[in-house]
């Protein structure tokens, strides 16, 4: 057993409410530079839909992820290593700019430069690719909320055709979606250079900016399509997880800002030597049971040996006991991954969502929360957990109806409480579960507290030497002391200031509003001219 | 003169080749890719990247063969003068022809394709500009010596002043004898490795060829790539 940590993700999507404010705050912390225009590490789509880049989930098409070869063996399904060698020099399963979406800005200055006239002056659309004026006509949530045609939706496809136009009117829901960090990485192991890797400490797949070469096998081989072409740089880029903030124990951007405060971040410990046996388990249906096979559990005393001969810090473990995403994959087990069947073992887990359900369920006049009407219309509305099941079990109906009816207990249970009457213990029992249990699944998925959804253990400095960047100068050999050769773009990239995520720390979850006087001596941004950076620019550290 | 081209110039543009890229490869890291362009368009660049590219590499191989090993050694596992010349035309014309055809697509797209067009540096331009002339003029001088004359025999007197080169021994009568599309295809070469360290040319020297054996899934601690600090004392002030 060789036992590793992995930082892991839950989204409950009955709390998305699709506003984007992930992907935006998102694209503003990492991808709001030339070359990334059209990036978007976090996204949010509406299911059914398109997705983006459009049809990304149609694996017959786009060959993402891994299959099983004639001896049962994991490969990559693009095809393997010298395959891959001989497409190098142009990648036939590339998506293009078309398939995500062209990036445009708007002609602002039209409307200051355009001289008097009659009409009113309007900003038209211009490419950020070609430079010209464009007509926009798709983009990264073209088709939010149905709007458009979700018929080409490869997962809609899967599920029969006649119940499609129905289907249309019964539900829909929102996906955000993140890179996966999976346990088998595809993505990782297309890269030809050996520039993309996995970290051992936390998991976070990354790709190292100065061996990539951009081969671009990545952007094929990832099922997700999660790896991103920097069309400026000419390198691959992709979510990072936040690293340097979730290195000092605060959650990424998409986290943090989520106003359905619907993510979840914890560790989970993983038998690293098991993954590629559980990857290649025959069918496709018994990779969500085979994944969770992989996860190990931080309370059994031979893991945690394990775990302490890995060298796994004693934080760390108490981190992972503490684990909501373990807590929700394994005790309320509720969490599912997206798509097991690439066979990447994906770590940004799922809780499907119920409210379609109990809108149907309203709609036709009952009880959208009585439990018995509630058990009756998931086993009966075949065609919404039919669709579920092809996103998060490859198709298997079975765990994603279970998972409803625990919701399903959890609200009939709750309401049962909140209108003053005795809890019903065999609401919880119909859904496997105890009362004390559906009370602490409620208070981790309706309340949310901050200190239990995030449970995020520092990276320790004695492991990353590096991690300080304090008090080291900043003239060494293609520091940011120094400009690169070939101007802003080139040279080493300045290595993330740390210090600064430990303000924002500081800043964030601390308790007291500043001193009145701390303001004294402080330069009033709007009267600063932009120039230098004179005293009194930035706040005096605290001792 | 002679000594000056067929001396002097190579050494320089061999130092600046060698020289240039350990400069990049120490500072420019960020910048080595191969700056592709698939993105913007790849109907044309499925057909042209892999010709040109296939066929550079047929002509590059073949370089090695006519120039690197000498004539004595082919002679010795038997192969004849007619025999080798006929090959190395027939092989050569096959992959030059191919390595033009794909360069004049590469060239056609990357002016007409809007986004491709923009994307081009001052400094692709130039590269673009000696690598075709290289081509050309290798192209050129291989089709007027068969064509026009009954065949050169280069491994008497380039291939020698090559060798010469590298061992340190140059002999420059040897060169300044060839014929001029010879001699000048030689010089644009030159001028073609002193450019390269500094153009996009330089992916040609990572080629992934260790992805045939290394483990599919990479670990790396966390530490591992992080710049180190200078070590020793600081500067007193």
């Amino acid at each position: 057993m060789r036992v590793m940590a992995q930082l892991a993700m839950v989204m409950n999507l009955d709390k998305c409410i699709g506003c984007h404010t992930c992907s935006v705050t998102c694209k503003q912390a990492w991808t709001n530079r030339a070359g990334t225009e059209y990036v978007w590490f976090n996204n949010v789509e509406t299911r059914p839909g398109q997705g983006y880049p459009r049809t990304y989930q149609d694996q017959e098409r786009w060959r993402g992820g891994w299959e099983l070869n004639r001896r049962g063996r994991l490969k990559l399904k693009a095809g393997g290593r010298v395959r891959k060698l001989f497409s190098i020099f142009a990648n036939p399963l590339m998506p293009s700019i078309q398939d995500y979406y062209e990036p445009w800005t708007y002609d602002y200055d039209r409307l200051f430069s355009a001289p008097m006239q009659a009409d009113t002056p309007v900003a038209r659309p211009r490419s950020l690719i070609s430079g010209r004026p464009m007509k926009i006509s798709w983009s990264a949530n073209w088709d939010d909320n149905l709007a458009g045609d979700p018929s080409p939706d490869p997962v809609l496809r899967k599920v029969s055709d006649q119940v499609k136009l129905e289907f249309e009117r019964a539900f829909m829901f929102y996906l955000p979606r993140i890179c996966e960090h999976c346990l088998n990485p595809s993505c990782v192991a297309s890269c030809p250079s050996g520039a993309m890797y996995k970290r051992s400490e936390d998991g976070i797949v990354l790709v190292d900016q100065d061996r990539c070469r951009g081969w671009r096998m990545c952007v094929t081989g990832c099922p997700y399509k999660k790896v991103y072409f920097n069309h400026r740089t000419g390198k691959a880029e992709k979510c990072t997880f936040c690293y340097p903030r979730v290195e000092v124990g605060i959650p990424t951007v998409c986290s943090e800002t989520c106003v359905g405060r619907l993510r979840y971040i914890g560790l989970v410990l993983y038998d690293a030597d098991r993954v590629a046996e559980a990857a290649a388990t025959p069918s496709e249906r018994d990779l969500y049971e085979a994944q969770k096979s992989v996860l190990l559990d931080p309370h059994d005393p031979e893991v945690i040996a394990a775990a302490r001969a890995s060298g796994i810090p004693e934080d760390w473990l108490d981190a992972a006991r503490e684990s909501p995403v373990h807590r929700l994959i394994f005790e309320y087990g509720v969490a599912l991954p997206l798509h097991p069947e690439y066979r990447t073992m994906p770590m940004v887990w799922y809780i499907p969502p119920l409210s379609p359900v109990v809108d149907v369920l309203a709609k036709t006049g009952h009880d959208g929360e009585d439990a018995g009407n509630l058990f009756g219309a998931i086993d009966a509305l075949r065609i919404p957990v039919g669709y579920l099941a092809e996103l998060f079990t490859a198709g298997d109906p079975e765990p994603v109806r279970a998972v409803l009816r625990r919701l399903a207990a959890m609200r009939s249970y709750m309401r049962r409480l909140n209108l003053g009457r005795e809890p019903d213990e065999s609401i919880a029992t119909a859904a496997g579960l105890r009362g004390e249990q559906v009370e602490g699944m409620h208070r981790l998925l309706a309340l949310a507290p901050y200190a239990e959804r995030y449970v995020i253990p520092k990276a320790h400095a004695e492991q990353g030497a590096q991690l300080e960047e304090l008090g080291c100068s900043l003239d060494y050999d293609g520091g940011p002391g120094m400009t690169g050769p070939f101007g802003e773009a080139s040279g080493l990239p300045a290595p993330v200031a740390v210090e600064n995520f430990h303000a924002l720390r500081e800043r964030q979850t601390g308790e007291n509003l500043d001193d009145a006087d701390e303001l004294r001596g402080r330069v009033n941004l709007l009267n600063w001219d932009g120039k230098g950076t004179p005293d009194g620019l930035f706040p005096r550290r605290k001792k | 003169m002679s000594v000056l081209l067929w001396v002097v110039l190579p050494y320089v543009a061999l130092t600046v080749f060698v020289l240039g890229h350990v400069w990049r490869y120490r500072y420019d890291k960020f910048g080595w890719t191969t700056r592709s362009s698939q993105m913007y368009e790849s109907r044309l660049l499925r057909v042209g990247s892999p010709l040109f590219h296939f066929g550079i590499l047929v002509v590059a191989l073949g370089h090695v063969g006519g120039l690197v090993i000498p004539k004595s050694w082919t002679e010795a596992v038997g192969v004849s003068e007619e025999l080798y010349h006929l090959s190395a035309v027939v092989l050569g014309t096959v992959a030059g022809v191919a390595t033009v055809a794909g360069l004049v697509i590469l060239i056609y797209r990357r002016r007409t394709v809007g986004p491709v067009f923009t994307a081009t540096t001052r400094n692709d331009k130039l590269m673009y500009a000696v690598l075709g002339l290289t081509i050309a003029l290798g192209l050129a001088a291989t089709v007027v010596a068969n064509l026009v004359g009954e065949g050169y025999d280069y491994r008497t007197t380039i291939s020698p002043w090559f060798r010469s080169i590298f061992t340190f021994q140059p002999e420059p009568a040897l060169m300044a004898g060839a014929p001029v599309l010879f001699q000048l295809h030689a010089l644009s070469a030159l001028a073609l490795f002193a450019i390269w360290p500094f153009t996009r040319l330089v992916h040609m020297l990572t080629a992934p060829v260790g992805y045939l054996t290394r483990p599919y899934i990479v670990y790396r601690s966390r530490d591992e790539g992080r710049p180190a600090a200078k070590r020793g004392w600081e500067p007193s002030r």
